[in-house]
Order: C-alpha cells, then structure tokens, then sequence
C-alpha cells in the first residue's frame, strides 16, 4: 500500500523531468512554476509513504536499501523545497528532479525493499544519526547540482555557444556562493550525524566508521581548500559532484554491509 | 466603423523614402485632414504608421496625403510602398508592432516604448478616441505577455549590450565590479556607458594618451590610470574592457597568469573589441577568464537573433489569441456604439467607454 505513495511521488517527478526535456528539445527553456509543484507534490507523496512505512515499523523507516534511497530522495526533495525558491526555483528543479527520479527510479525497480524482522531495538541515537547523516547527504546532493549548473554555465560562457537554458541558470558567482553555502550546511549536518553515530551504544562496522571519516575529511578538505582560495570556483564544482558520487558509494556500502551482517 | 492600419516601414520602404513621410503630420492634423473619428501616428526611425478609426472607408491616397502634406511632392508617386491593414488584419499587426515581432531586429523593445509615447501623444492631442484606447491598452498588455511568457526579448544584439549581458551572467550584480578600460575610443566609450547604465560605479581608464583617458574618465565617472600601470590594475579588476589600436597584443597569458594566481576565486572577464586583438587568444584557455573578442561577442548576438526567431511562433500564438478575443469584443463595441447619442457621450469620456 505504501509503495503506491512512493509510485505516485516517482510520477511526479517523472513529469518535472518530461517537460524539462520537451522544453529543451524545443531549444526553448522556460522555467516555470510547473516544475515546483510537480516537485511538491512528488515530496507530499514521499513524506506519505515515509510516515505509513515509519507507523509500520514503528521507527524511523531506513531498515533496508530501499527505504535508504526513499529518504535520501526525500531529503533532496526537502532540501530543494527550503533552498530551491532562493536561487530560480524552477531550474534549480530541472536539475533536481532528474537525481530524485533516479533514486526512486532506482528503489522502486531493483529487489532490495527486502522486510526482515528488524533484532535490534529502536534507538533513538541510532535513528538520529542515520537520519541527520541522510539529510547532509540531501544537501550535498542539493551542492552536486548546484555544481552541475556551475559547470554548465562556466562552459558555455567559456565556449561561447549559449544555449537557450544559459539565460535562466544564475550567474556564476551567484552559484558559487550557493555551492559553498551548502557544502557548509552539509558538512555540519554530517559532522552532527557522525558524532552522534559514536552514542548509538552498538559497535559500528570499522569499515564504515572509516569510510564516514574519510567523506567527512573530503569535505572538510573541499572546505578548507575553498576558505584559503586555493581552488578555483570551476574545482570546487566538480569536486561537490566526486563528493557526492563519493557519499552515494559510501551509503550503499553502509547499508550493503549492513544486509550482510544480518545474513545467518 | 472601419478600424485600419496604413503605413510603411523597413519591410516595404527604404530609409529614403520613409524619411520623407516622418514627422510632417500629427495625430490631431490627420483627423483634421482626412475625416476620421480617431487616429494615431507611430513614426519610429523604421516605421510610419497612422491608425485610425472612421465612420466610411478612408482611402491609402488620403492618409498618404496628410503624411506629406507639407512637401511639395506628388503624393501619387507615394502611394506604392503604403501597406493596408483593416479590422483584424490590423489589431493583429498592432499587435505584432508593439510585442517587437515586426521589428527589424526581432524581439527589440524599444518599440514598446515608441508605441506608448505616441500614443500618450495622440490621446493628449484629443485625437484618440474609446476604440483606440482599447486597441492600445490591449496591444501593451498583449506585449507584455509576449515578452513575459516568450524568450523573444531574450539576449543582446549589440556589442554593448552582449557585454552587459554577459557581465550580468558571471557577476549577477554589476555595482560591486571594478572596470579598467583600456583605449578611450569610440567603442569603449558606447560600452563603458552600456555598463554604467547597469550599475557599474568602480571605473578606470587607461590610454596612451593621458588627456583623452582623463576626458573618458570624468564622462563615465571613473578615473585615469597611466598607461604604463594598467596591467598591474589587473590583480584587482573584474572586467577589461580593451579597443586599443596596439598591433601586437598587449596581454597574453604569460603576464596574466601570475596575477590570477592570486585571485583564484574571483573571475575575470575580458571584452576585447579591437582589431587587431589586444588580448591574445589563449588566455580563455586560463582559470576564471573569460574572454571575448568582436567576433565571439557578434557570434553571441547572432545566436540570440536565433533563439528570438525560434519564439515567433510561441509569440505569434499569443497575439492570435488576443486578435480572436478583442475584436470580437471591439466590434460588439463598434456596433453599439454606432448610434450617435452613445457615441458622442463615449467619445466624452474614451477612458470611462474603456473601462465599460
């Protein structure tokens, strides 16, 4: 029953991604306020689905992969509704809801919403980091857009061929200040969601203590590159792709893990 | 009560002959001369066109006749290059004028203006009437709506304004920049002045000769810089502006990428629009640079020509819309209002018939 909230939401954002792509293959890109509510509606839907599966399992619904990537699309979707009507809503949008479609897409289509009795007891720690860790992960994916649209616009401006969609991307250094802004407010979410992962009071995988550090270092590095300007703007774009290319790794090794230990 | 459009323009007359048309006559002489109820007069520097509104047929000769009344020509020999447009041939033409779409440059928005003035011009003179009060009033909402729900105003079309735009792409806000410009000449000074109008306050000139330097710099509000120390001016500058008539190039990467070393994170943009270049090529190929000579900022303007023409269609959609609707709406008006009593106590108030 609670798959349908999700089918639904999917559709949403298959629609966001449809018109983007009709406007674009007319040559012709005007953002508009479909886009947003689209997006909207597709993250009402999501937040049903995350609630009746939550009451199901009486917990924070993040048991299995699948659950994982609903939330992780969910924390996008979040995200974007709280920073997205900030910086053109509805490119930010165009751009957005091709990533969440892809994780939904993803979630719904492959066999990982495996149910299995869940032995450990709900935990408040535990659930407080694996969520506040989720939702950085949402704002580094929010910076990984941010990072593609920089991208775009740095190459058209550098090859100057412009297309039609170059007159409603933000100006670089707009979106600059945007990256930044994010990765900061990604990094102190994870950084809250890695330290509250050590009061769990279970023992975590080394693997995966080590693997939450090293991101947690990469962004910091990111970070700390940017403070002394030793990267220009152009790096720091591409690197917020890596880095959450890297944290999407990261998140299907935790939870690949995970499903094995609980193998008999 | 017969609505039409008789003018010429760029399409059907060369700059010669429209020029002899322009400026002899006013709204208010046409209705005198010609016996209409209502006219107006759109004279731009591509354009003469009257509308009017009249109870019989008024011929292309007539009208032809106000328009150079004051020369002592033949007006015979004029009347060939006139088009006619009537009732909703002629709304929609209006239409199409004022949303940018018959203009030379397609999508320019300067007519929207020329449009408005003339007829804030026509009506102070009594000549328009409720009929081309509603015809103008819904042909500057129609353009609006074009330019709103369309990308037809979309991208420069002049160096100035390509340089604006694409300023306005890296920086967003342009009052924060500092301008150096570099050789005070014509093109400098039509762009320096394009990027005032955008808010730029920091300004520098720089020129062989000082003189001529310190002149572009109190018209612009800037200030001089010595030639021999524009170059250093580049660790702080964001945008350069260069036409100078150097035969080598003045800048090459060599000299530019020590200084960007120290301004990792804030871009550089280059308008180089003299020939031959000052700025050698391969500096784009830098961090952060972005450089543009007169042929990429000319290839820019085309392609926003382009993208303009690929919103006609989506334009001229619009504008059918609104053709279908107001005339409907104008000629249920035109009918009512052919009884004289009504007609004389509308004709009082043309802003009040509007609002009915």
């Amino acid at each position: 029953m609670d798959r349908y909230f999700l089918i639904a939401s999917t559709f949403c954002f298959l629609a966001a991604v449809v018109h983007t792509v009709i406007e674009l293959r007319a040559k012709v890109f005007r953002p508009m306020r479909f886009n947003f509510v689209a997006i909207g509606l597709g993250f009402i839907f999501q937040t049903a689905f995350l609630w009746i599966r939550g009451q199901e399992l009486g917990r924070c619904p993040i048991t299995n992969l699948f659950e994982v990537f609903a939330f992780l699309a969910w924390s996008v979707a979040l995200v974007y509704m709280l920073v997205g009507p900030a910086y053109r809503l509805s490119l930010m949008g165009a751009f957005t809801a091709p990533l969440v479609l892809l994780l939904q897409g993803f979630a719904l289509i492959a066999p990982i919403d495996t149910r299995h009795a869940v032995t450990v007891p709900a935990n408040s720690w535990l659930e407080f980091h694996a969520s506040m860790s989720l939702v950085a992960y949402g704002v580094f994916a929010l910076a990984c857009i941010a990072g593609v649209m920089y991208l775009l616009q740095e190459r058209q401006l550098k090859t100057h061929h412009l297309h039609s969609i170059f007159y409603h991307l933000p100006p670089l250094t707009n979106l600059f200040a945007v990256i930044t802004r994010l990765l900061w407010w990604g990094f102190a979410l994870y950084t809250v969601g890695i330290v509250s992962g050590f009061f769990t009071g279970h023992p975590l995988p080394r693997i995966q203590v080590v693997a939450a550090i090293a991101l947690w270092l990469l962004y910091a590095a990111i970070l700390q590159a940017r403070h002394l300007k030793w990267l220009a703007p152009k790096r720091v774009a591409a690197l917020c792709i890596i880095g959450f290319s890297a944290a999407l790794a990261l998140l299907w090794g935790i939870t690949f893990t995970a499903e094995l230990h609980r193998v008999p | 009560m017969n609505l039409v459009c008789i003018g010429l323009s760029h399409h059907t007359a060369n700059v010669a002959t429209r020029e002899q048309f322009a400026g002899k006559a006013t709204a208010e002489s046409i209705t005198r001369h010609s016996g209409c109820s209502e006219a107006l007069l759109l004279t731009t520097c591509n354009r003469v066109e009257v509308y009017a509104v009249s109870e019989k047929r008024i011929s292309t000769d007539e009208i032809a006749r106000c328009l150079i009344a004051e020369t002592n020509r033949d007006p015979d020999n004029y009347a060939l290059p006139f088009y006619r447009y009537e009732d909703n041939k002629c709304v929609q033409h209006l239409f199409r004028v004022a949303s940018g779409l018959d203009s030379m440059v397609v999508g320019e928005s300067e007519i929207f203006g020329q449009a408005k003035k003339a007829y804030e011009l026509a009506r102070t003179s009594g000549a328009v009437g409720p009929y081309l009060h509603r015809l103008f009033q819904r042909a500057f909402r129609v353009a609006k709506q074009v330019r709103t729900h369309t990308d037809i105003a979309r991208g420069a079309v002049s160096v100035g304004s390509v340089a604006v735009e694409l300023a306005q792409r890296i920086f967003g806000k342009l009052t924060d920049c500092k301008v150096l410009v570099l050789g005070a000449g014509e093109t400098s000074e039509r762009t320096t002045r394009a990027l005032v109008s955008r808010g730029v306050r920091n300004l520098r000139v720089s020129n062989r000769s000082l003189d001529r330097a310190r002149e572009l710099a109190q018209i612009v509000g800037g200030r001089d810089v010595p030639f021999d120390d524009w170059v250093t001016q580049c660790r702080e500058i964001d945008i350069l502006l260069t036409s100078t008539a150097s035969e080598t190039p003045l800048l090459t990467s060599d000299i530019l990428a020590p200084m960007l070393r120290e301004r990792l994170d804030r871009p550089l943009f280059i308008i180089d629009v003299a020939v031959p270049r000052d700025v050698d090529p391969s500096v784009n190929e830098l961090e952060g640079v972005y450089l543009y000579d007169i042929d990429s900022i000319r290839s820019v303007a085309e392609q926003s020509l382009a993208l303009r023409r690929q919103q006609v269609a989506a334009a001229e959609a619009i504008i059918a819309n609104h053709v279908t609707d107001f005339f409907d709406s104008i000629s249920r008006g035109l009918n009512r209002l052919s009884h004289p009593a009504e007609h004389s106590s509308l004709s009082e108030n043309p802003l009040r018939a509007s609002e009915l």
